[in-house]
């Protein structure tokens, strides 16, 4: 009964991994002339997952109800909140990626499974209630991952963003490695649970080694400053849809990774990291904004962004309060909305022969001579700055609420003054699309997944998106209780 | 009362009209525009005729809970109801005055003002603190577009400044709003008025506060983006800037910063004073020396500005009305000014003072009403901004006759370049043959300049119109304050004349003596 049950709380695992495999040997069987079919395929595959997971975001169970073998994994509220964004993002790059990448002649059926088997690693990462369950998800992850990075062979950006992205991700992967060690053999177990027991009282300066590393090495995976530094080299070189990837789908299961570390295994602790976190956020959006002011790129001016966003919403971890991690929660959901509205517009950039354009002086004059496409690159950007009344602002004023009430108002007055300084940039945006001469660089046709896309994603971000307020605050508030039900 | 909400749609109209000009050519967008200001014309006047002056304090209230963390709650007081009614006075005007002057992209100016008018709006309507924010930020989107698409040659530069500037200011007051709703446990706009916040937390509540109005109002020294704004805006814009936008600063006071936090204000009534006293002398000589016609009437805007904040932060009855009275004087003034400048702008674009001169031989209607607007500016009696003017100086005279002295050179300053600009463009020889070519008034304008004409007379003539829906208000806000009122250094005086008063204003003087009894209860 055990085994049944624990099947059926990691289902999604095992439809991802099953249908991976099948494609697999699909892809062996068919070649890359099948990659259109699989990536299709793939898609179904990731919808399915989709719907075996939504009902339990609204589930109750939680702590040892929603455990699966013997408390390595977790089916809680709070892993489908972060599955469902992870899917969403996946399922993204998937619509986009085959159209780039038979442009470049590089599509090959590898693709899609390489995303599939991400997507897997990714829902053992917001899942995991163990350090041993969380490095395996994690590496699944980041493996998939590299290889992406790298995917467009003949392109040497893309060769060096994937050799940058794996050298110094498997270094981050070694100092999360020698904290959990630490932690392990300071605290004698594992477990999240575990740990969460073993830390509460009096701490021992080897665990708190260990935590400050462990956070070190996840920090790396969300890229915040000051480990931030692969972030614009990858972001860059990566081609679009593999970029569109990172910026979504890994970026939630590390946060939703980091949350999970922090309030549940350190969560006795929270003395310990709030400081850390505070100066990683602050740091962050301070790099992430001045590091964007110079860009002329428009994929690297979007890694900064990240870089920022990341800031943001570790204001809300700070908090180490349920209010603080739904704040979090509601922010990493218009995050992903609004990053998929950025990247599909930077993809749907073109030139008359259908090569990408990634410079921003290139953008020059957009909304005369694409008006749909440069008004909803302006509607990201705004939303981006956090200006109301576009949805970007919501996810700001619920993490800075959050802040606000849990009593970290310096924080909150020195985060919320550095956004000013995110907004030059993503103003300057706006003026180059809309005040300066048109160039008529971007001529090229976008096809009609990229329209649907961008249609939709920008609806969600434009005013409208204040519609979904309510649920949206309700499911996070119910993932942010699943993650603070100490079992 | 209306059976139908009737604010939500004031605010619908126009942005329905916004989505609609996005997708129209050149000519629709323009009729479609004008239409959509109309109809809100036309639903304002609906709102005044309604309004019940001495009925409950918040009228036509609404009430949605559609959002987390907020709500969508509209009402209006007398305040609000006088400044939407500037805005929608002034937006048909606005849209007449872009008529011929803007052939680029016609469209998504057009929407942009609608947009921006759906957001006036929404800020003096708004009766919860994050939807007040909400609307009061969003404000700078449609603002940034039209100053950098539309704008002169520094277009770029004015349109930065303007937005960074407004937004840090802004961003800190948001913070100290969510402490606020954290404290008092709602964020409904007529509770927080009347919640007592810790005098040591109101300190820093009001710096917030004031740091976001202080630059949208704009008072020196963070006034320097509005020269900049107003001379690179296309006429249009410039009217709705300083005829509405400047009108959210002091809005900002009057609803939060005045009854929010009394004491704080007491406490930082002497800052007030020297960056207004400040404001008035030092601008006013600015606009003597200035050669741009625009930026001669932008720098009068902030020393009219500043009588409105020392006419609030006196306290009392007088300042108070004498400053809702200036900013509306102002916004029609002011307004009616640049459109002035814009409509010889658009014969010899052109805003160089040299390059006119004696247009009163070949304009003469111009001359007229230009004349008319150039006394209203300076405060002629009889005119509108004389009657608020001398109602904000006699306020901040009972509280501080040195700030009042002082302030009350602005008045002869502000005719000292004001006359001069007339002088200059208006009379003397024709200098340039084009100037001299230029032709009179035309239908549209004429159309655009009596309405503003007739508002101004009427404001300075018979003022009691615009009075009386605010009065309660403005009596109810003097009670709120009377607690904290720092004493003045004329206080004894008034209190001697009191008993003569009472035989000639009956009325006011029973609400006088209530408000005494109440001060005395607490």
């Amino acid at each position: 009964m055990e085994l049944l049950r624990s099947l059926a709380i990691t289902g999604t695992e095992e439809v991802l991994s099953v249908s991976g495999l099948i494609l697999l040997l699909a892809a062996a069987w068919g070649g890359d002339k099948a990659s259109r079919v699989i990536s299709i395929a793939a898609v179904a595959a990731l919808t399915v997952c989709a719907v075996l997971t939504a009902p339990a975001l609204s589930q109750a169970a939680m702590g040892e109800a929603a455990s699966a073998w013997n408390g390595q994994f977790s089916g809680d509220a709070f892993a489908a909140f972060g599955k469902l964004l992870i899917y969403i993002g996946a399922a993204v790059t998937l619509i986009v990626a085959p159209a780039f990448f038979e442009r470049e002649k590089a599509m090959r059926a590898e693709f899609p499974l390489l995303v599939l088997l991400a997507a897997m690693g990714m829902g053992m990462m917001v899942s995991a209630t163990d350090m041993l369950a969380l490095y395996i998800g994690l590496e699944l992850n980041s493996l998939a991952a590299y290889v992406m990075a790298s995917f467009l062979r003949s392109d040497e950006r893309s060769a060096e963003a994937g050799l940058k992205y794996f050298v110094l991700g498997s270094l981050a992967s070694g100092i999360l490695l020698y904290g959990i060690s630490l932690t392990y053999g300071f605290t004698g177990s594992t477990s999240f649970a575990g740990i969460h027991g073993a830390l509460a009282g009096t701490l021992s300066t080897g665990a708190v080694f260990g935590v400050v590393f462990v956070l070190a090495g996840l920090a790396f995976k969300v890229s915040a400053a000051p480990f931030h530094m692969w972030t614009p080299d990858v972001y860059e070189g990566a081609p679009t849809p593999v970029t569109t990837f990172f910026a979504t789908a890994p970026k939630v299961a590390a946060l939703a990774l980091l949350m999970r570390v922090s309030l549940f295994a350190f969560g006795s602790q929270p003395g310990v990291w709030q400081q850390i976190v505070i100066f990683v956020a602050l740091l962050s959006i301070v790099i992430g904004a001045l590091g964007a002011i110079g860009q002329d790129n428009i994929k690297r001016l979007l890694a900064y962004s990240s870089i920022n966003n990341v800031g943001f919403m570790l204001i809300g971890l700070a908090c180490a309060n349920q209010a603080g991690a739904a704040a979090m929660l509601v922010y990493l959901a218009i995050y992903v909305a609004m990053t998929v509205a950025g990247f599909v517009a930077v993809l749907m950039l073109r030139d008359a022969d259908g090569a990408p354009v990634e410079s921003i002086t290139a953008m020059a004059g957009l909304s005369k001579t694409r008006p749909a496409l440069a008004w909803a690159t302006a509607a990201v950007m705004f939303s981006l700055a956090g200006i109301p009344p576009l949805f970007g602002f919501w996810g700001k004023f619920v993490v800075f609420q959050a802040a606000v009430q849990a009593g970290l108002l310096t924080l909150a007055a020195i985060g919320i003054a550095a956004s000013v300084i995110g907004a030059f940039y993503y103003l300057k945006v706006v003026k180059v699309m809309f005040f300066d001469e048109a160039t008529d660089v971007v001529t090229g046709q976008s096809d009609m997944a990229q329209r649907v896309l961008l249609f939709v994603s920008t609806v969600v971000i434009s005013p409208l998106g204040w519609l979904v307020t309510k649920p949206l605050g309700v499911l996070a508030g119910n993932a942010a209780a699943a993650l603070f039900h100490i079992a | 009362m209306i059976g139908f909400p009737i604010l939500s749609l004031m605010l619908l109209v126009p942005l329905v009209g916004a989505v609609a000009c996005l997708m129209a050519g050149r000519e629709q967008a323009r009729m479609i525009a004008l239409v959509a200001t109309l109809v809100d014309l036309v639903l304002g006047a609906v709102l005044w005729s309604h309004y019940q002056i001495g009925g409950p304090q918040w009228q036509f209230q609404e009430h949605a809970s559609i959002f987390a963390g907020f709500e969508w709650k509209l009402g209006i007081d007398g305040i609000a109801l006088l400044l939407i009614a500037l805005t929608v006075f002034l937006m048909p005007i606005c849209i007449g005055a872009s008529w011929n002057a803007i052939e680029k992209r016609a469209g998504e100016y057009y929407a942009n003002f609608l947009i921006m008018e759906t957001l006036m709006i929404g800020v003096f309507t708004a009766q919860d603190l994050f939807l007040f924010y909400i609307m009061f930020e969003a404000g700078l989107i449609p603002m940034y577009l039209i100053i950098g698409i539309w704008g002169g040659a520094d277009r770029i530069y004015a349109s930065y400044k303007f937005f960074l500037y407004t937004l840090l200011g802004s961003v800190l007051m948001l913070i100290a709003m969510m402490w606020m709703v954290n404290e008092a446990g709602s964020s409904d706009i007529p509770t927080l008025m009347a919640y007592s916040f810790p005098v040591k937390a109101q300190t820093w509540l009001w710096l917030a506060f004031f740091a976001s109005f202080a630059v949208k109002m704009p008072m020196w020294p963070t006034h320097t983006w509005l020269p900049d704004a107003h001379v690179q805006a296309p006429t249009a814009g410039s009217v709705i800037l300083a005829g509405v936008l400047l009108k959210m600063g002091g809005y900002g006071f009057i609803r939060f910063s005045l009854p929010m936090f009394p004491e704080a204000s007491a406490q930082f009534a002497p800052l007030i004073y020297a960056l207004s006293m400040a404001a008035v002398v030092i601008t006013s000589l600015i606009a003597l020396v200035q050669h741009d016609m625009k930026k001669l009437i932008a720098y009068s805007s902030v020393a009219h500005m500043a009588i409105v904040t020392v006419g609030l932060f006196a306290f009392n009855r007088q300042g108070l009305e004498g400053s809702m009275i200036v900013m509306l004087s102002h916004g029609i003034v002011s307004g009616a000014l640049f459109l002035a400048v814009g409509v010889i702008y658009d014969r010899l674009h052109t805003r160089e003072i040299d390059r006119y001169g004696g247009l009163a031989i070949n304009m003469p209607a111009y001359a007229l009403f230009f004349m008319l607007f150039t006394m209203a500016s300076v405060g002629l009696p009889g005119t509108s901004g004389f009657v608020g003017e001398f109602l904000s100086l006699m306020g901040i005279y009972a509280q501080s006759s040195w700030v009042a002295l002082i302030c009350t050179t602005g008045i002869i300053l502000g005719a000292a370049y004001m006359l001069y600009l007339y002088r200059r463009v208006v009379f003397g020889v024709q200098k340039n043959e084009d100037a001299a070519a230029m032709p009179d008034l035309d239908a549209r304008e004429w159309a655009m300049m009596i309405p503003l004409a007739a508002a101004v007379m009427w404001m300075g003539v018979y003022p009691e119109t615009f009075l009386a829906p605010m009065r309660k208000d403005i009596a109810s806000l003097e009670a709120r304050l009377a607690q904290a009122r720092p004493k003045g250094d004329a206080d004894v005086q008034l209190a001697a004349i009191r008993p003569a008063a009472t035989e000639h204003e009956h009325g006011e003087s029973m609400e006088h003596g209530a408000e005494a009894a109440h001060v005395e209860a607490r």
